[in-house]
């Protein structure tokens, strides 16, 4: 995972006991950890789109899940408070959100307005 | 604008950022093992009420920003440190740095790091690096998990100095405020300091998820994980028990390993035997952290999901925890003066 990046630092003991520090291009168990984390990741994306095409959920939830964050995490960015972003989630909320406050949305999630209303057009 | 920065290579970032900047103000005996041990670096912790990718948070180290401040106050360099309400008073109070040539430490998230590969760009907020220039506005950029200097837009370096959620940075910089003659004295003391810290951090903190008591609540969690979540879920948790082990480092239990390396090295300033003896049993403990992240990896592939594998890496922590308290109490049992 880390090849073509960088490598990586480790210490280990070499043959009389002593610390040495060397360079590497990660450890396979470790790149694996991560694999995992990127399959959930992918998986709650593709829930989540499932949901929005559902009318279940607000494309938030979808943009949410793509950018990794968290109902904290775009409180923290957008100012609302965690349940408001909650609500917004929420299909019907949603449908009634002003652009204005749409707009904080879109600007975290680095697209237009428009892709926000409507994420699967394309 | 460039400050003569001399850029090594470090296992962890704050380490990296404390060895640099240091060596910066004059310290040449400075380097990484010595940093984490002197800064009491060694920890753990399953974080209460936090989530992180939806999993519990484990931390294999002590809090941000406790190494380089600790190191300096053992070691009697006075720090500056700042947080910033405004990113224009922030960008500011770092231009005027660099133009006074100092080079400054900065806290930072990782997930808008342009120069990091997307795959770990997370939103964690706790990375560190140091700024040493300034370029046809852009900044030089010494990251110390890189191998090389690399450099990022003034916007770009915005962002991330303004990274939100928990641990936001606001800004943070900090650099040691003056060049202070580091005798051998000093740094003996500042050895055993980080020694007695470290030891009672680990020993001695009431509280049943930190330190020592920790890592055996954590096996204590995993041996219910299996019936309360589903072979999935737990999977996933044992996942980032293992990824967390560091954020971009070298492994299962590489902390442990740094600490191994720090004893061999205090052995050379204060020539106990114990000290050696002590860093094999460090050095046993990371072997176990690597072997309890193998026997995770084979249930979080689906390899291995009996309840008798989650006993197992139940067992690897447990074993850990017995070796890591009979470490520190041998290091509690040290007398320093004689």
């Amino acid at each position: 995972m880390l090849e073509g990046f960088t490598r990586e630092v480790d210490y280990a003991v070499d043959e009389s006991g002593k610390y040495t520090s060397g360079l590497s291009t990660g450890w396979e168990v470790k790149t694996s950890a991560l694999d995992l984390a990127w399959d959930d990741i992918h998986k709650r994306v593709t829930e989540a789109k499932e949901k929005v095409l559902g009318g279940v959920a607000s494309p938030v939830l979808f943009f949410m899940e793509l950018k990794l964050m968290d109902p904290s995490i775009l409180s923290a960015y957008t100012g609302f408070w965690q349940w408001q972003v909650k609500r917004h989630m929420k299909a019907s909320v949603f449908k009634k959100l002003p652009d204005r406050k749409l707009q904080k949305y879109a600007d975290l999630f680095e697209i237009k307005l428009d892709e926000l209303k409507n994420p699967f057009s394309k | 604008m460039e400050i003569q920065f001399q850029h090594i290579q470090s296992a962890h970032c704050e380490n990296g950022v404390t060895t640099n900047l240091l060596r910066h103000s004059g310290m040449s005996k400075i380097n990484e093992p010595l940093a984490f041990g002197i800064g009491s670096g060694l920890f753990y912790i399953q974080i209460p009420f936090l989530k992180v990718n939806n999993a519990p948070a484990f931390s294999y180290r002590t809090m941000p920003g406790l190494i380089f401040k600790r190191t300096c106050k053992s070691l009697g360099i006075p720090v500056e440190r700042k947080k910033f309400s405004s990113p224009e008073k922030a960008e500011e109070v770092l231009n005027a740095c660099l133009e006074a040539g100092q080079p400054v430490g900065c806290q930072v998230g990782v997930y808008y790091l342009t120069y990091f590969p997307k795959e770990y760009r997370f939103h964690f907020n706790a990375h560190n690096l140091v700024v040493y220039g300034r370029e046809n506005g852009s900044y030089l950029i010494s990251d110390p998990v890189m191998e090389t200097v690399t450099s990022l837009s003034s916007a770009e370096l915005q962002r991330v100095r303004f990274a939100k959620g928990a641990l936001a940075p606001h800004g943070q910089l900090y650099y040691p405020k003056e060049k202070v003659e580091i005798t051998d004295a000093a740094i003996r003391k500042a050895i055993v300091r980080g020694i007695k810290k470290n030891t009672s951090d680990m020993l001695h903190i009431p509280a049943p998820m930190i330190g020592i008591s920790g890592i055996k609540y954590t096996a204590k969690k995993i041996l219910k994980w299996r019936e309360q979540l589903g072979v999935k879920t737990a999977g996933s948790y044992l996942a980032q028990l293992v990824r967390m082990q560091e954020e971009i480092g070298t492994g299962g239990g590489g902390f442990r390993f740094i600490y191994g390396a720090f004893l061999q090295q205090a052995y050379g300033y204060i020539p106990k035997e114990e000290l050696l003896k002590i860093s094999e049993q460090f050095t046993k403990a990371g072997d176990v952290w690597r072997s309890s992240a193998v026997q995770a990896a084979g249930i979080f592939k689906g390899r291995i999901t009996a309840e008798k594998d989650f006993r197992d890496m139940a067992d690897y922590l447990f074993e850990v925890a017995e070796l890591e308290k009979q470490a520190f109490k041998a290091l509690e049992k040290i007398k320093w003066q004689d």
